[in-house]
């Protein structure tokens, strides 16, 4: 198996780094949805 | 200064890893068994749960559990590596480091419990923690080397989800939760032990003192039917307890009569013996370890059908 080049190693890292920012985005918007979701059940009484 | 060529290679290292090996580290067909019985146990709880506080819920669990499972991959990758079964793991083939995935199972592990609690309470944050360090540092650290029991005591952490669910959705635990706790707890060991019973040699390559590796496969085959002798009884106790109707009690009754007829197969059978002490070769052997592999597969549908049971009579009438 051949070393991976410079740039493969770049676009793994980006791929891992978008990965990541997808995930933390998800978990900022599960945590907002929530939010409302229990201020709603607590308005409601 | 001049800079290296871009496709010049990078030193010393190996190819990166692809998004689907840190999804095999979750360990996904044991993932989908925990949301399944997490699912359960939330929607047989009398307590009220919106529902999309219900999918989080299912959310959390689905994740801390895949977190229990990389963070198992990374402390047994040399293990793994040993085994037939778990070697083209992503630790154990050397596509994800060490280092990596024990991060990655950390990471995953304390969003799902914050998330739980945030979101729904802390009593089933609290349980999920307690499953995910159960998992990877008594089960995975602790026992998995030092005993024979190991899968019995360890058993309990596969057996948490459908508490966890019950905790999401009513805020407290009650007998019939921990009923469904009793029932994975005390399929475990044959289930697993059927399955150890045709892979012993890889268990003892690795130097895991399973059960037919610690004690031989006649006393493994025993204490197989025992536990299909507790199981079968204690899977029909929810229909006198209100957990489970006459579905559940039909599928109880009739699945674990075939269980225990298949374990009493095990039983006289030669599963996990090995060849030359007789006349017989080594085809012979292994015919007898279909009785085993017929529990293991048995085992499987056995759980999951009483576990559906519950969840279409219980329907959705506790989501919101």
């Amino acid at each position: 198996m051949s070393e991976p080049t410079q740039s493969e190693a770049h676009k793994a890292r980006s791929r891992r780094n978008v990965a990541l920012g997808g995930a933390l985005a998800l978990f900022v918007v599960l945590v907002f949805l929530v939010t409302v979701v229990r201020l709603a059940q607590n308005v409601a009484g | 200064m001049p800079q290296a060529p871009v496709d010049a290679p990078v030193a010393k290292t190996k190819p990166p890893a692809l998004p689907q090996d840190y999804f095999q580290l979750l360990k996904p067909r044991v993932m989908s068994l925990v949301i399944f019985t997490a699912l359960t146990g939330l929607v047989a709880a009398p307590g009220k749960i919106h529902w999309f506080l219900a999918a989080v819920a299912v959310f959390c669990v689905a994740v801390g559990a895949g977190a229990a499972g990389a963070l198992n991959m990374a402390i047994e990758g040399e293990t793994d590596a040993l085994m037939r079964r778990t070697r083209g793991r992503p630790v154990a083939a050397g596509r994800v480091a060490k280092g990596d995935a024990f991060a990655f199972g950390v990471i995953l592990s304390a969003f799902a419990v914050m998330l739980m609690g945030m979101a729904v309470n802390w009593l089933a944050a609290g349980l999920l923690a307690f499953t995910v360090v159960y998992y990877a540092w008594f089960y995975t650290v602790l026992l998995k080397r030092s005993t024979p029991q190991n899968i019995v005591i360890g058993g309990a952490a596969g057996a948490l989800p459908p508490v966890i669910g019950w905790a999401a959705a009513d805020g407290s635990l009650a007998l019939n939760a921990w009923l469904m706790f009793a029932i994975i707890f005390v399929w475990t060991p044959p289930h697993s032990w059927a399955l150890a019973l045709y892979t012993s040699d890889d268990y003892a390559k690795a130097g895991i003192p399973m059960m037919p590796v610690a004690k031989g496969p006649k006393s493994t085959r025993l204490q197989i039917f025992l536990y299909s002798l507790v199981l079968a009884p204690l899977a029909v106790v929810p229909v006198f307890t209100g957990l489970g109707g006459w579905l559940y009690g039909v599928i109880a009754v009739c699945g674990g009569l075939a269980f225990v007829g298949l374990a009493w197969r095990v039983y006289r059978s030669r599963a996990g013996e090995k060849p030359g002490e007789r006349e017989e070769g080594l085809y012979d052997v292994k015919a007898e370890a279909k009785t085993a592999r017929d529990l293991f597969a048995f085992s499987i549908l056995y759980l999951f059908a009483l576990f559906a049971a519950l969840l279409v009579e219980h329907g959705i009438p506790g989501v919101a």
